[in-house]
């Protein structure tokens, strides 16, 4: 068990370290005025000198990749000129809404999907698998700005024309001011999040069940004498909810570090549209660490994953 | 006769006398580690699968080798034709050592020395057209090209008795028999001096099979072929093969002209074998004594020490634990009637079941 | 002893000439699916639909000409109306007209070819890339197999988005950059599918084969392991041009792709944020071609996939051949 802990954290940290040096190489080696692009488009001629000293940009590269690193190492991210923030600080102001949506969208899109994945599947060629199937190819193909642009045409603007104020056209509001209009604000893009990701699931879920259903320890089970709920929950779900398990690591990690286009339609202050925001303003320090803290969330995500599957499926601890 | 003359294409004569030596195979072991898949049990075991194996090939013979599953036969035939790595030992093509020729170096080789796999769904590509498999050689060794192999190829078709139209099907639009004769028109394409057959009948049905046996002789004949005839099955050996060798794991125990194998074995596990093979007429049948080998076959992992057949011999004693005998021919045999025993059994001797426990 | 060439299935004329019984006709594996593919009704309605779409695009020069409109021109006296704003779908503008009183519907069509192009080059590099590597890694094994799969599993840890966001401020957004980065985030997952089959494939007995004729590792690879795993290919394929195109349109919708004036679906989306409220055709016509040709595409690639490998819950129609 330590040894597959061990083995999955040594490639997480492979895989930083490849995100790191390919962020570095793009920005530090790719020809062009890296102080002035860090200090700025509005910097002075002194503050790029200053921020290029400061920086150990005069230095040789290799050291100031090992810099880079050793930085790195501490959790320093830099700092942001543009914004006069330390990254660190604008993080921390960020990811509250992400979060926010990102967990609020996953606990939405596990239930609908899964959900649905499992009712198709347990009545195969039904009216209801077939509309479930049809639904989830229709919001499978949506790319989620488009959801979230139609939602705030149809949803917001449409209803509220017709009276209907309910849904706010965008902007965030921090859940320490008020649950009620955290989650006001919120409804619209958990929904344009929870229905394109959901409709993944609920296909992943559908197949793997359908596999699972037909495996021959299943019709054990059955011939036990056990009902068809504990069938399907206690045995049957356990195996066919792996695939979407992984799945789901991949999301949630990708999601944390920014769930950039939903926030960009939505206005929502974070990760993400920071990140969209920076290249406006060619703010690198600030792309970097964002790229940064993004691959650590996702490959965070995938090591909690698979501690998970350790702990369901024995197997994956003996494994040599 | 073969299905259609031998076509121009095919006709060059082979080089070297017939009953001169084409392959010499010295000593060859091959093992295979086995990684131990739990954890703590480091020691590392090897597949024993052929240990130690002399045996020349003349030109034009027919050399058949049997023994059960698991003998080590098929792993030979590997060895022979460098599909394997050899652990040690050389093998001698023509006066040439190509034991631990490159791949490069054995390219050359490849076209005079060829095989014919068991399996006839399992050895020709579904997803490629015949013609373009009985077109590889020509392909690969540069031989010929488009439209003259495409004619080669139907050439050899017809040889091999397919229609020579259907040169543009797929494997799964033939049966059994006329798979085996895709692989067959494959092997002979380059003309080649050697062609191992590893169990080439043994998956087809009993009817079909002497019609590709019958294929095999003719081809024999005309192209002036050398066997080398791997199988488990006794009876089709028997009637194919000039000298027979008989292994057992991993290790020749007997080897002799086909006839006297057949009238005078030596080796009591030849013996046994033989005794096994069905007879038609039933009056025959019981009168036969049925040997039955007691235990299980020892595995190759750990194989017994001395001769490897003492634990299930009925004539076993205490020198076949300790030393393992020396392949020489025994009694009044002729020299080229050899077997591995001490204690060998002379014609007409009866012998005596279940004496072998297992140590 | 003559051996005949073995019975072949050829009908056989009778006597008095009429008609010869119904010849077996041996299938290949492509025409199987062929056929299943012919008989699945989504699978035509969804083909001819992305022809339609193919076609468009081809031929988005005929259509601006019949039309008379330009993606580029601006139509500032009957485009707009008084106080600025677009008027919507009528007899001279189809789809309506834009923020700068672009006719919409033109826009549209020639947006499709981006979108295509994008779509299709992406996945065909992405596979062809993916192919290579999936070969070599499933056939050499060992340490090459090792190398490759940890770069596959790398590349597939990698946030997409996030950065292709640092690819792009860095080098300039562009359709070749567009491209690039789609191709390079979906190379990975055909690698590993077709490395899980290339390592089957090689234990069979036919690579053997090959092996002992001689085969070099190229003549392997590509001409015995590769047709088998074709399939996959394939339908991978079908399945990728999708994603890319949703990909693409999501880059030019933040502005990383394709900029404006040349028309994306993604880039007219993003122009139309502003717009929503006063222009609702500027949302939703680029939208829906945006979803059509998606959903189009996935209708198509999975009928493709249940083609090449029929799930047991599907049920088939009886042949029309069958029994006769």
């Amino acid at each position: 068990m330590i040894r597959f802990l061990a083995r999955r954290i040594g490639f997480a940290l492979l895989v930083l370290w490849v995100v790191a040096t390919a962020v570095f190489l793009m920005y530090f080696v790719a020809p062009h005025n890296v102080a002035r692009l860090i200090a700025g488009r509005q910097a002075t001629a002194e503050t790029v000198a200053l921020v290029r000293h400061r920086l150990g940009l005069d230095l040789p590269v290799p050291v100031q990749y090992g810099r880079f690193l050793l930085r790195l190492a501490h959790g320093d991210l830099g700092y942001s000129f543009v914004n006069s923030e330390s990254i660190g600080a604008i993080i921390r102001r960020d990811l509250p809404v992400t979060a926010s949506l990102a967990l609020g969208g996953a606990v939405l899109w596990l239930v609908i999907g899964v959900g649905a994945g499992v009712l198709a599947a347990k009545r195969p060629r039904s009216a209801l698998d077939r509309v479930t199937t049809g639904l989830s190819l229709f919001f499978y193909s949506m790319p989620t700005f488009l959801l979230g642009e139609l939602f705030l045409l149809f949803l917001f603007f449409r209803l509220y024309m017709a009276g209907i104020r309910f849904f706010p056209p965008s902007g965030y509001v921090p859940l320490s001011a008020s649950v009620g209009e955290w989650a006001r604000h919120l409804i619209l893009p958990w929904l344009t999040i929870a229905l394109v990701t959901a409709a993944t699931y609920s296909r992943l879920v559908r197949g793997s069940m359908l596999d699972v259903l037909g495996e021959d320890y299943i019709k054990t089970a059955r011939s036990k004498g056990l009902s068809e709920r504990r069938v399907t929950y206690r045995h049957a779900l356990r195996s066919a909810l792996t695939p979407a398990l992984t799945q789901f690591g991949i999301d949630l990690g990708t999601l944390l570090g920014g769930a950039i286009v939903t926030e960009q339609v939505f206005g929502l202050p974070g990760l993400g549209r920071e990140a969209v925001l920076a290249i406006t303003t060619e703010d690198l320090p600030l792309i970097i660490g964002i790229v940064i803290l993004a691959s650590a969330f996702v490959v965070v995500a995938n090591i909690v994953v698979d501690m998970l599957y350790a702990v369901l499926d024995p197997r994956v601890r003996v494994e040599s | 006769m073969t299905g259609a003359t031998v076509p121009a294409s095919l006709a060059a004569p082979p080089g070297g006398r017939a009953g001169d030596v084409l392959v010499r195979i010295e000593h060859v072991v091959k093992h295979f580690p086995v990684k131990s898949s739990a954890l703590f049990r480091r020691r590392a075991e090897t597949v024993h699968a052929v240990d130690g194996v002399t045996v020349e090939i003349r030109r034009g013979e027919t050399l058949g080798l049997v023994g059960e599953t698991g003998c080590g036969k098929s792993t030979l035939a590997r060895c022979i034709t460098r599909l394997y790595e050899l652990t040690s030992g050389r093998v001698i093509f023509d006066g040439v050592d190509v034991s631990r020729f490159s791949r490069a170096e054995l390219r050359p080789f490849r076209r005079r020395m060829q095989m014919i796999f068991q399996d006839p769904y399992g050895s020709l590509n579904p997803r490629r057209r015949v013609g373009s498999i009985i077109g590889d050689p020509f392909a690969i060794h540069g031989v010929a090209e488009g439209e003259d192999r495409k004619r080669r190829v139907q050439d050899l078709m017809a040889v091999v008795g397919l229609n020579p139209e259907h040169y543009n099907r797929f494997p799964s639009e033939f049966s059994g028999g006329q798979r085996q004769r895709i692989g067959i028109a494959r092997a002979i394409a380059l003309r080649p001096d050697l062609v191992v057959c590893d169990e080439p009948v043994s998956a087809l049905d009993v009817s079909i099979r002497a019609q590709v046996l019958n294929l095999l002789a003719d081809l024999q004949r005309d192209l002036g072929l050398t066997y080398l005839f791997i199988s488990h099955d006794l009876s089709v050996v028997r009637h194919t093969s000039d000298r027979v060798a008989v292994m057992y794991l991993g290790k020749i125990v007997e080897i002799a002209p086909a006839h006297d194998l057949y009238q005078h074995p030596r080796h009591p596990y030849t013996v046994a074998l033989l005794s096994a093979v069905p007879v038609p007429d039933p009056d025959v049948a019981d009168a036969q004594q049925r040997i039955i080998l007691s235990g299980d076959p020892p595995s190759p992992l750990d194989p017994p020490t001395g001769c490897r057949f003492h634990p299930r011999c009925p004539k076993a004693q205490a020198i076949c634990a300790a030393q393992d005998p020396a392949l020489v021919p025994h009694l009044a045999d002729a020299p080229d009637h050899r077997a591995a025993c001490h204690f060998p059994v002379a014609d007409g001797e009866i012998l005596a079941t279940a004496a072998g426990a297992a140590p | 002893m003559t051996v005949p060439p073995v019975a072949e299935s050829v009908p056989v004329r009778t006597e008095s000439g009429s008609n010869p019984p119904r010849a077996i006709q041996g299938r290949t594996p492509w025409a199987l699916v062929f056929e299943r593919l012919r008989h699945d009704r989504t699978a035509v309605v969804s083909a001819v639909v992305v022809a339609v779409i193919v076609l468009v695009a081809l031929g988005a020069p005929l259509i601006a000409q019949i039309v008379g409109h330009t993606p580029d021109a601006q139509f500032r006296e009957t485009g707009l109306s008084a106080a600025g704003i677009p008027v919507g779908p009528s007899r001279a503008f189809l789809f309506g007209t834009d923020d700068l009183g672009r006719d919409v519907f033109i826009r549209v069509v020639y947006g499709t070819r981006i979108s295509l192009l994008a779509g299709v080059v992406a996945s065909v590099l992405a596979v062809m890339v993916g192919v290579v590597i999936g070969l070599a890694s499933g056939y050499f094994g060992g340490h090459t197999d090792t190398a490759l799969s940890r770069l596959m599993d790398v590349v597939l840890s990698l946030p997409y988005l996030v950065f292709a966001i640092a690819l792009v401020s860095v080098v300039g957004p562009s359709l070749g950059i567009s491209i690039a980065v789609i191709a390079f985030f979906s190379w990975a997952s055909v690698g590993r599918v077709v490395r899980g089959q290339a390592l089957s494939i090689t234990q069979k007995e036919y690579v053997e084969a090959a092996r002992s004729l001689g085969a070099g590792d190229a003549h392997i690879m590509f001409i015995e392991i590769l047709p088998n795993v074709l399939a996959a290919v394939i339908v991978y394929t079908t399945l990728l041009i999708p994603a890319a195109i949703t990909f693409e349109a999501t880059l030019s919708f933040l502005g990383l792709g394709v900029v404006p004036p040349t028309p994306t679906w993604g880039n007219m989306l993003s122009e139309s944020m502003a717009y929503y409220k006063v222009a609702w055709w500027f949302v939703v016509f680029p939208g829906a071609a945006l979803l059509l040709t998606t959903l189009a595409f996935n209708l198509l690639g999975d009928s493709v996939r249940d083609a090449f490998d029929p799930r047991h819950d599907q049920t088939f129609a009886a042949h029309p051949d069958a029994g006769a």
